[in-house]
């Protein structure tokens, strides 16, 4: 499945500007004033720890899941059922509880699926997601289809995220911290040991380590930083269905990490709001005439998913390495 | 359950199956012999009913329809595997997921297009349009009888050209070992195209053919999509015969699952997938 290529795991140095470039107008955002935008950007922020959560997987240790989602959703249920009819959930409960439930599904879960291997990995992943998603999909004890409301979102501490400016600065942490554990993660032995599975998994196992156990470990890991995103999704939207643990979200975050980049979390980053980036300027496209542009935005994602697929096959922070291994 | 009603379910059970495996074969087939994984064989399905649909009010009578949508059909998979897929064989499988999620979102904005986004329906043929009745209460409506019928015979016919046949013999050879069949001078190139599509005009047959039992709506390759994979897998990979036997083994488990069970129902297809991988990690029928 995986190409050993180098991930560009050392990031140049115009991707580090960039990155910088980007934060710091992350973080001046709010002040343009723009609610509907502010509140785009978070999405797109919690879309970025949604998508570096799986680029631990499948970028640093080559297991494609295409199940992600389930520990995502899960995450926003628990919010939602921890969550009193007519107050706010303590966050500094409903988090840690909300990561730690999505952590030990992926644990149970992971306990099954690791043993498998490629494309089948990929299916059995998603057979697990599909499982949970008509476990709450079918039973109306659990929301079934309409999904459940959160009434009042979580507050405590001095943090109260109905405040739109406070969730997107609770949001935009989240992400940097992700970001940063993630990055420090990727050059720690354990990082590099999930990097020799991706390359050679016999050859990692020959030389004394225990693979199950790192990838079962980095499993884990992703379902919990997954059940972050789920927990700021619920508390964004107020609201959970089970829509947010299907194939098509698990899908939509497999093609945020293969279009930055996958291997080294930002170009996961970047995928992700390059990827809603293009959906929302595709749907807002001008009527030109009788033909209105937006309403066909289906045609220029997938025009724009199958051109990235042709030219630039390591996703766009591949366009940048192989311009710079041209240079060299 | 009574005798009829099991019957009934059991008749469903089977026809499902094999409506499957209509979609499966030319999936399990085209991941066995390219290696190619195609999201977008549940677009090929959704193409077969919008075709039973358009063909249907120009023509008239959906017969006639039928075997003019199976070679309109054909023709656009070959054309697909010649301009596009042909070069994605040996690329990075997550490459091909990638290019036919594209694909996917592309074939839904031309069938918007073109048909629009409301849901349509095809009517029962009138030939067909009575029930055999089994009890007081109970009736089987004749074309599902038909259905079933047809898919019986396009999978014994599918049975046929892959074990009876020379070509199905070079197919053989190509989903075992693509590159000692090229090395014994099996025309690999044309083999591609033809497998190609013979998977399109499959999964397109499936369309037309339920198109008069379910609307036609927007987005409906997307569920079966993932039945088909579910098949595909625990039959194993580039396996026909296991494409068959796991289509039947998920439509039993489904509609008997949704009588018997109704609350966990949807979920038991998954549970025997998993159980079928974890127990045979290649499917049933790996070769």
């Amino acid at each position: 499945m995986s190409t050993p290529q180098a991930h560009l795991e050392t990031l140049p140095r115009s991707v580090q500007v960039f990155l910088l470039l980007g934060l710091v107008a992350l973080l001046a955002f709010p002040f343009a004033q723009q609610d509907f935008y502010t509140q785009t950007v978070t999405r797109m922020m919690i879309l970025a720890i949604f998508a570096m959560s799986l680029d631990l997987l499948q970028g640093i240790t080559g297991l494609v899941s295409l199940g992600h989602a389930a520990y995502f959703g899960l995450a926003g249920y628990v919010v939602a059922y921890v969550s009193p009819q007519d107050a706010g959930a303590n966050w500094l409960i409903a988090l840690p509880l909300a990561m730690l439930v999505s952590a030990l599904a992926a644990l149970v879960i992971g306990f099954f699926v690791v043993r498998t291997h490629g494309i089948y990995f990929i299916m059995v992943t998603m057979a697990f997601s599909q499982m949970m998603y008509y476990l709450f999909f079918d039973n109306k004890a659990l929301g079934g289809s309409d999904g459940v409301y959160i009434n009042v979102r979580p507050a405590g501490w001095g943090l109260d995220l109905e405040n739109k400016w406070m969730l997107y600065y609770f949001t935009l942490v989240c992400m940097v911290i992700t970001y940063a554990f993630l990055r420090r993660l990727l050059w720690s032995p354990f990082g590099r040991t999930l990097n020799g599975i991706r390359l050679n998994e016999h050859r990692t196992s020959a030389l004394g380590y225990a693979s199950f156990s790192y990838k079962l470990t980095a499993f884990t890991l992703a379902g919990a930083l997954a059940g972050l995103a789920g927990f700021l999704w619920a508390a964004q939207t107020g609201y959970v269905n089970p829509e947010l643990m299907g194939f098509h979200m698990s899908a939509h975050a497999i093609m945020m990490v293969i279009l930055g980049g996958m291997g080294n979390v930002a170009g996961a980053l970047i995928g992700a709001f390059g990827f809603e980036i293009f959906l929302d300027v595709f749907k807002d496209l001008p009527k030109i005439g009788n033909f209105d542009l937006g309403k066909h935005w289906q045609l220029w994602m997938g025009s724009l998913i199958v051109l990235v697929v042709i030219v630039a096959p390591q996703g766009l922070m591949g366009l940048l390495r192989s311009k710079k291994a041209d240079d060299e | 359950m009574d005798l009829a009603n099991f019957l009934i379910q059991l008749l469903n059970s089977v026809q499902y199956g094999l409506l499957l495996f209509l979609l499966a074969a030319g999936l399990t087939l085209i991941f066995g012999i390219m290696g190619v994984v195609n999201l977008a064989h549940g677009s090929f399905y959704m193409l077969g009913a919008y075709l039973a649909y358009a063909l249907t009010g120009s023509m008239g009578n959906l017969f006639v329809a039928i075997p003019v949508g199976a070679v309109l059909s054909l023709v656009i998979g070959w054309l697909l595997e010649k301009i596009l897929f042909k070069h994605f064989y040996h690329r990075d499988h997550l490459d091909q997921v990638l290019l036919t999620f594209g694909l996917i979102y592309i074939f839904e904005e031309l069938r918007s297009m073109l048909w629009g986004d409301d849901v349509h329906n095809v009517a029962i043929p009138a030939s067909l349009d009575w029930s055999i009745k089994l009890t007081d209460t109970l009736s089987y409506p004749a074309y599902r009888l038909f259905l079933l019928g047809v898919c019986l015979l396009l999978a014994v016919g599918l049975w046929l050209l892959i074990s009876r046949t020379k070509i199905g013999m070079k197919i053989r050879a190509g989903a075992f070992n693509s590159d000692m069949a090229q090395a014994l001078g099996v025309n690999i190139v044309r083999l591609h195209a033809l497998v190609f599509a013979l998977g399109v005009a499959l999964a397109s047959l499936a369309g037309m053919l339920i198109a008069p039992l379910s609307s036609i709506y927007p987005n409906m390759g997307s569920q079966v999509l993932i039945m088909c994979f579910v098949v595909v897998v625990i039959g194993g990979i580039g396996s026909v015969r296991g494409a068959l036997t796991a289509a039947l083994l998920v439509g039993l488990v489904d509609i008997f699952g949704k009588v018997l069970v109704p609350q966990f129902a949807s979920m038991l297809v998954y549970v025997l997938m998993a159980l079928v991988l974890l127990y045979k990690p290649e499917g049933l029928f790996k070769q």
